[in-house]
């Protein structure tokens, strides 16, 4: 099967396996910078699988939005408190196989999941899939699911609020 | 179908090959420029008016010692860089230059070059992390900040010029302006694409990450050799892009009204509108002083990101209404 796979299947595939490296490497590093640096590939693999399965506009968003922005946030927060080094001497000591049960039959049943989505759904049909313009997705949006985008929003417009709340200085001129 | 590729190829190579130099030559021409405004010579030993200026600046950088600090963070150090220049030269893909020339006519041709933009920031980040020292940390963070803000209301300003043409893709939005250029309606979003392309590209007077008077030279301040040639090369890359962008999204591309269009070939048309920009730059570095980063960071969220919204909901109720 493996031999007969198009190009494309195989650049959407070489994305996956880069993705799954790269988000392994997260969670086995000891430097935050480095960690933050091999998610930001990640998201760049996934964007690449996105565009090859035919969404160029999540695929672009994706960077923007989740490489371009959210990731120099949290790299900004790296720099400013000084992170470089692994925290782990603060980390509670018991980080025996218990602890990371719960998490392991978590992703054992996304693992699960994903094994039987691929198996089931035929991936060749998925992948030759018509692309999704930027105008279909905002019609979407604006269709179908305006009420999700609404709530988004209003989610969005408290979360605003309370970041200028707890920006705001008291009334001793402090900030708190 | 080899042929094909083997043509991209060539097309690919020949544009990497002619916008490095080009990129080199605008350190001259800047100095030289800057200094005919300022009453002084500038550089003009070097060759014929000083023309190969950047040619002996090239020679002394190559020949400098290619220093790694010890205290630094090697890997990160070296790649910081290579990410900032790779990104500006990936933007360059999709830009148009002419009817026939352009690498890719990508369907969010407009999208993929916001997302090399927001990307290049990780470049001047990293570099002021990896740098394991305080100016160039503080200069990273003030990067970050700034960069951040700024792309907001980047992608705000030129969705108007996505409003009008109906398109993401760079050659269908320079084909829309041939009635007419986008610069008629959507000269408040220049404007705006303008002053955030300006902070993108941190050049004076946004170059607050490598301020010299505060920050010895901000991010770049333990690079040496070949690596700060790259952040330099870098630098003028992306003020060639942010002027190329310009003048696709808002003055025509390589197209111009019909007398003037057949004088000159397409291509050189566009180049001509790009050097016009690029000198515009020049002159802003000339001219203006450098602001706090407070008051940077209030311009940018109290000034120009209610600007764009307001310009963004202007030509939309325009569009809606068929006035433009």
């Amino acid at each position: 099967m493996l031999v007969n796979l198009t190009s494309i299947e195989s650049l959407f595939y070489l994305a996956g396996l880069v993705a799954f490296i790269a988000s392994l490497k997260v969670v086995t590093g000891h430097n935050t910078v480095h960690a933050l640096l091999y998610l930001v590939v990640s998201l760049l693999a996934v964007a690449v699988c996105f565009y090859l399965m035919g969404a160029p506009f999540a695929a672009g968003l994706e960077v923007i939005v989740y490489a371009g922005a959210i990731l120099v946030l949290f790299v900004f927060a790296v720099l400013m408190f000084g992170l470089g080094k692994d925290e782990t001497t603060n980390a509670p000591k018991h980080t025996g196989l218990a602890n990371m049960l719960g998490a392991m039959l978590l992703a054992f049943a996304l693992l699960v999941e994903i094994v039987v989505i691929i198996n089931n759904a035929d991936m060749q049909q998925k992948l030759q899939a018509s692309v999704i313009s930027p105008k279909d997705v905002g019609i979407m949006l604006y269709g179908p699911y305006l009420l999700a985008v609404e709530i988004a929003s209003f989610l969005l417009l408290s979360g605003l609020l309370a970041g200028y709340h707890y920006a705001k200085p008291d009334v001793t001129g402090r900030p708190l | 179908m080899m042929a094909d590729t083997l043509w991209k190829l060539f097309e690919i190579t020949t544009i990497i090959a002619l916008l490095i130099p080009i990129a080199a030559m605008l350190v001259w021409v800047e100095r030289r420029m800057i200094g005919i405004w300022q009453d002084r010579c500038g550089p003009n030993r070097v060759g014929p008016f000083g023309v190969l200026q950047s040619l002996a600046d090239l020679l002394k950088i190559l020949g400098k010692e290619d220093w790694i600090p010890p205290f630094s963070d090697c890997l990160v150090f070296v790649l910081a860089p290579v990410i900032g220049a790779m990104c500006v030269l990936m933007s360059f893909a999709v830009v148009p230059f002419s009817p026939s020339i352009g690498v890719s006519d990508l369907n969010i041709g407009l999208l993929f070059f916001l997302a090399m933009a927001s990307l290049a920031v990780y470049s001047v980040v990293l570099a002021g992390w990896a740098s394991n020292s305080k100016y160039a940390l503080l200069g990273g963070m003030r990067a970050a900040a700034q960069t951040v803000s700024y792309e907001v209301f980047m992608g705000l300003s030129v969705m108007g010029v996505v409003l009008l043409t109906g398109s993401f893709n760079l050659r269908e939005i320079v084909l829309a302006q041939t009635d007419g250029w986008l610069i008629q309606s959507q000269f408040v979003g220049f404007f705006i694409f303008l002053v955030a392309g300006i902070a993108e590209s941190h050049r004076l007077p946004f170059d607050l990450p490598e301020a010299e008077t505060e920050l010895t030279a901000g991010f770049h301040t333990e690079y040496s050799g070949l690596k700060f040639a790259l952040f330099f090369l870098g630098e003028y890359l992306s003020v060639t892009l942010i002027s190329a962008m310009s003048v696709v999204l808002f003055f025509g591309g390589w197209l111009m009204p019909e007398p003037l269009a057949s004088l000159l070939p397409p291509l050189l048309w566009f180049i001509i509108k790009v050097m016009f920009f690029v000198m515009f730059f020049i002159l802003l570095r000339t001219s203006l002083p450098r602001p706090r980063f407070d008051q940077l960071l209030k311009f940018g969220w109290v000034v120009m990101l209610p600007l764009a919204l307001l310009n963004l909901l202007v030509t939309a109720v325009l569009r809606l209404t068929g006035v433009i």
